[in-house]
Parts: C-alpha cells; structure tokens; sequence
C-alpha cells in the first residue's frame, strides 16, 4: 500500500478516535455554560448563544456543591497522606528489613490483592456503626489508609536500594528511622509521587464505598453528591453538565500536570501479572 | 533497637490498618453469609441465627440471583472482547511510525481514564436522551430512527457496555502500547524481507509476542469488568425491568436497601468465587497455550 494513504488513513482513525474520547468531556463544559432549558432543543446545540455562569452559582450558591468539593478535597488528602506514609514504611519493611516470617506473611498479603474490596463492605460497615463512626470523614480514611496493592508496589520498588548503603549507616550508628527518613526516603521519590498521583484519583474517583458508609449530605464528596442531584434534577441538563465539570476538571488537570509519574506507575502496576 | 524490632514497627501502622479494616471484615463476611442477619438482628443481635449453606441455597434457586449473573456475564463477555481490541487497535495506531503528535494523541485518547465515573455517566445519560440527546440526532440524520437507549431493555446493556469502553480502552491502550513497543524491530525487518504482508507480520509477530501482556490485561478487565456498579446506578437506576442490575447491585440491594446482610453476604462470596474461577481459568488456559 502507498505509505502516503497508509499515513492518511492512521491519521484519520487517530483524529476520529480523539474526537469521540474528548466530545463528551468538550460538550459537558459547553452545555455547562448554557442557559436552562437551552440543551433540550432541537438540533442539540454544541455551543451556548449567551454563555453565563449561572448554573455554577446555582451549584454553588443553592445546590450546596461548595460543601461536597471541600469534602472530597480533604477526604482524598487524608488518604493521600496517611496510606502514602503506611505503605511506604511497610513496602520498606518488606523490602529491606530481615524479620522472621517475612516471606509468608508477604504471601499473605499478595492473597488480599485477589479478593475483591466489595466482599468486606458489609461487615465493615457494621464494624463503622458499632464504633459511631458511620458517616463521617474516618468511616472513608481509616479503611484506605493503606493497600496491598501501595505495599507491593513501594516494595518492587525499594528493593532497588543497595544494601550496602543501609549496612554503611547503621555502621555509622545512625538508627533505623534515620535511616529511613534521611536514605531511604529520598531514594523512593519517583515511587512516591507515582503512588500519591494514584491514590489521591482512586479516592476522588471512588463511588460505591462513600454511598454505602456515608448517609448525610453534610459529608457527602462530589460523585455522591452529584449521584443524588441526578436524580433530583434528571431534567436539568445544564446544572449537571457543570456538577459534572466540578467533579472531573480537579482530577483531569492533576492527571494533565503530572502525566508522565501517572503513566510510569501504570505501567509499573500493570508488571505485577 | 534491633533491626527485627525495627522492621515491625514500620509494618505495624499499615497491617494494622489492613487487618482490621479489610482482612477482618473478609472473614466476618463468610461468617455473616452462614446467617439470616437482617433488620431485625440490626435491632438486636439475639434474632441472628446460623442457617449454614441456606443463603447460598437460595441465591441459586432465585431468578432475580441468575438474572443478575446473567446481565454480569453478558457486560463481561461482550464488554471485555470489545474494550481489549479498541485498546489495541488505538496502541497499534499510536505504534506506528507513519503517526504524528503522538504524545498529544496518547493523552487525548487517555483522557476519559481519569475522569471519575459518576460524571462522566451523567454526561453520557444526556448524549443517549431519547429526544434531545445527540446520538439519536446523528442516527437521525441518516435516516435512523430515535432508540430509547436507556430506556429499553435491550438497549440498555449496549449502552453501558458502549460507555464503559469508552471509559475504559485508554488504560489497556498504554499497557499495550509498551508491549508493542518492547517488540524488537528487527522482526519486522525479516517478515518484510520475506515479504510478509502487513496482516501477516500482525498475525505471526505482533500477537504472539504480545501474548502474555493480552492475557495480563484480560485478566484485569474480566475482574474489573465482573464489578460492575457505579455505570448502572447513575445511568438506569438497576433498570429498565432489571436489565442492568449487576450482581454488585443485587448485594447492594440486598444489604443496604432491603438491610438483609446475610444475604448480601452470600452475593458478596458468590461473585469473589466466580471471578476467582474465571480468571483462575484465563491464566492456565493462557499459559498453555504459551506453551504450545
């Protein structure tokens, strides 16, 4: 085949493929921008006539959407913060620290990897309630703040790290949280930026757990809050498409900024087999 | 301090954390399933009885269980096959050395990855509208008519399946990408020496050596895929007439609608043991055919 009409043809399929991937994310910050009422109209409009922001001070001003973005800004923080501690001191342990039952109880932990969160939700959330801490911030940070999966990862990882270099510190008499802090931790920077890319999207992301342990709108996170206003406004196009520009330009831009640490530890994950 | 001493400090915080919050409850959860607990044994734990097996006997004799299974296996077994071979059509896309703007084309079919379910749903729930929404007005400038996509039951699977493709293909399209990239470009030389067509080079280097990547990533989808909840939830409701009622819906149902947490349990167990199955099989029938 003529290269020329070879190169055509991919790059018609790429542009093609672009635009079905971005039209949807492109149409919902139009229609966002769009008066009420003016979506649902015939042909369906791409770009609003008078463009406002009306439906974001809808959002904002009446909608309680301010509360939502705030929960879920700190709910993924805290996750980020505390399962990023947890698991980078545990994927060390794992990976350099010699202690007896080291290997089974890592076996242990590659066996939590294959069962499915959902399997412990119920019990969970009795376990939350008899503690009184349903709805509320700690019934969503305390079950991710750490994962088998952030363990394995940090250990494959920081079992890069040379032994010697620990052996010469200790020689030196520095002491093991020293060691840590002042070797180790620098050494496990890429791997620390890849996970907390990761951990902060997952718990931006996630749906089903936040449903089932949170019950009052007060500590609702915006996929909630977004979920129980589609359903009190299934008829109201423009206010959703901006609750939905809220909810996803947070975690897009992150993903924009930092894409080369989120592809890296994509792949990185995807090793493990 | 000794170094063993050491070690386990630095494991405590994150095993306690796993241990209590998710090791524990996996347990309690098989316990849960051997029970009838529900809103009466919520109010007072002395209503809660062992009924052994009884909840797992009755899933498997009730329609609404099946039906479940069923609409599961149709989004896995239809949905999996299709989001693999858009994945891999886009990395082989991407791969080409005629292409330009790669990394721009990278990120844009990467993007919908990120973007978080629930909004992305909502945005899709629009462009499937029956009247207004935009699909049906590019069918129906070629003549087709207006499908009730959501809202028909035959439709509305297709829907979600469409949609989570959509969502989905970029993640699978990396990985693949660095599968194909890792494929030495000296085998290339030879098949096109040899005269092999570009069919063929795709059929006797590029599939074989990409082999264990597709079945890594198969197994992945398959149990991702077997998940199914948040799509269903915001875009149909579990509806029309049950049609996209997953089995994670039913134990969501079961346990936080209907408080029957027995019950749920025993979906919850069901499922795991049925994805375990399922991929447990991919893996050894991959690897034979490896072998061979």
């Amino acid at each position: 085949m003529n290269a020329r009409v070879a190169r055509a043809v991919i790059h018609g399929l790429l542009i093609g493929g672009t635009l079905v991937a971005l039209f949807p994310l492109l149409w919902m910050l139009a229609v966002s921008f769009m008066r009420p009422g003016e979506a649902s109209s015939l042909p369906p409009p791409l770009w609003p006539a008078h463009a406002s922001w009306h439906n974001y001070e809808v959002l904002f001003l009446r909608a309680g959407v301010g509360r939502y973005l705030f929960n879920s800004f700190a709910i993924s923080t805290a996750i980020t913060v505390l399962s990023l501690a947890f698991n980078l001191m545990a994927g060390y342990a794992f990976a350099k620290l010699r202690f007896a039952g080291r290997e089974r109880l890592f076996q242990l932990l590659l066996g939590l990897l294959v069962v499915p969160a959902q399997v412990a939700m119920l019990p969970l959330f009795l376990m939350l309630k008899s503690m009184g801490l349903v709805n509320s911030y700690a019934a969503l940070v305390l079950p991710a703040a750490a994962t088998a999966f952030g363990i394995f990862l940090v250990r494959q990882y920081a079992r890069g790290i040379p032994d010697e270099l620990l052996e010469a510190a200790r020689i030196d008499g520095a002491s093991e949280l020293r060691i840590f802090g002042q070797i180790v931790l620098p050494l496990l920077k890429p791997i620390m930026v890849t996970l907390a890319i990761f951990t902060f999207l997952t718990a931006w992301n996630d749906f089903m757990w936040p449903l089932i342990a949170l019950t009052g709108q007060e500590h609702y996170t915006l996929p909630l809050g977004l979920a129980s206003l589609a359903r009190e406004h299934a008829q109201d196009s423009e206010l959703m498409m901006a609750g939905s520009v809220v909810t996803v330009i947070p975690v897009l831009a992150l993903f924009l900024a930092m894409q080369r640490y989120y592809i890296e530890g994509l792949l990185l994950g995807s090793v493990k087999g | 301090m000794s170094a063993q001493r050491a070690a386990w400090w630095f494991l405590a915080p994150a095993l306690l954390v796993l241990g209590v919050f998710f090791l524990l409850p996996v347990i309690a959860a098989l316990a849960l399933s051997l029970t009838d607990y529900d809103l009466y044994a919520l109010a007072d734990i002395r209503h809660l009885r062992f009924v052994a097996l009884g909840n797992y006997w009755d899933l498997l004799h009730q329609k609404a269980f099946w039906s479940a299974l069923g609409h599961t296996l149709y989004f896995v077994i239809v949905g999996v096959p299709l989001s693999l071979m858009v994945s891999l059509g886009a990395a082989l896309l991407l791969n080409s050395p005629l292409a330009r703007c790669k990394a721009f084309f990278r990120t844009a079919l990467f993007a919908p990855v990120v973007t978080t379910v629930v909004a992305v749903a909502v945005v899709w729930r629009y462009i499937l509208n029956t009247k207004y929404g935009l699909l049906n007005y590019v069918l129906g400038v070629v003549g087709i008519h207006p499908v009730d996509w959501l809202g028909d039951p035959h439709w509305a699977m297709p829907s979600i399946i469409l949609f989570a493709v959509w969502k989905n293909f970029g993640y699978n399209m990396i990985i693949l990408l660095a599968g194909l990239q890792a494929i030495p470009k000296d085998l290339y030389e030879a098949a096109r020496i040899d005269g092999a067509s570009a069919v063929q080079q795709f059929r006797h280097i590029t599939l074989p050596m990409l082999g264990s990547t597709l079945l890594m990533v198969g197994i992945l989808t398959v149990s991702g895929y077997f998940q199914l909840f948040a799509e269903p939830y915001v875009m149909t409701e579990g509806g029309p007439l049950q049609s996209t009622t997953s089995v994670l819906y039913l134990m969501y149902n079961e346990g936080f609608k209907w408080w029957n947490f027995g019950a749920a349990s025993a979906v919850a167990f069901l499922l795991f043991v049925i994805m375990f199955a399922v991929t447990a099989l991919m893996l050894r029938l991959g690897r034979r055919g490896e072998a061979a």
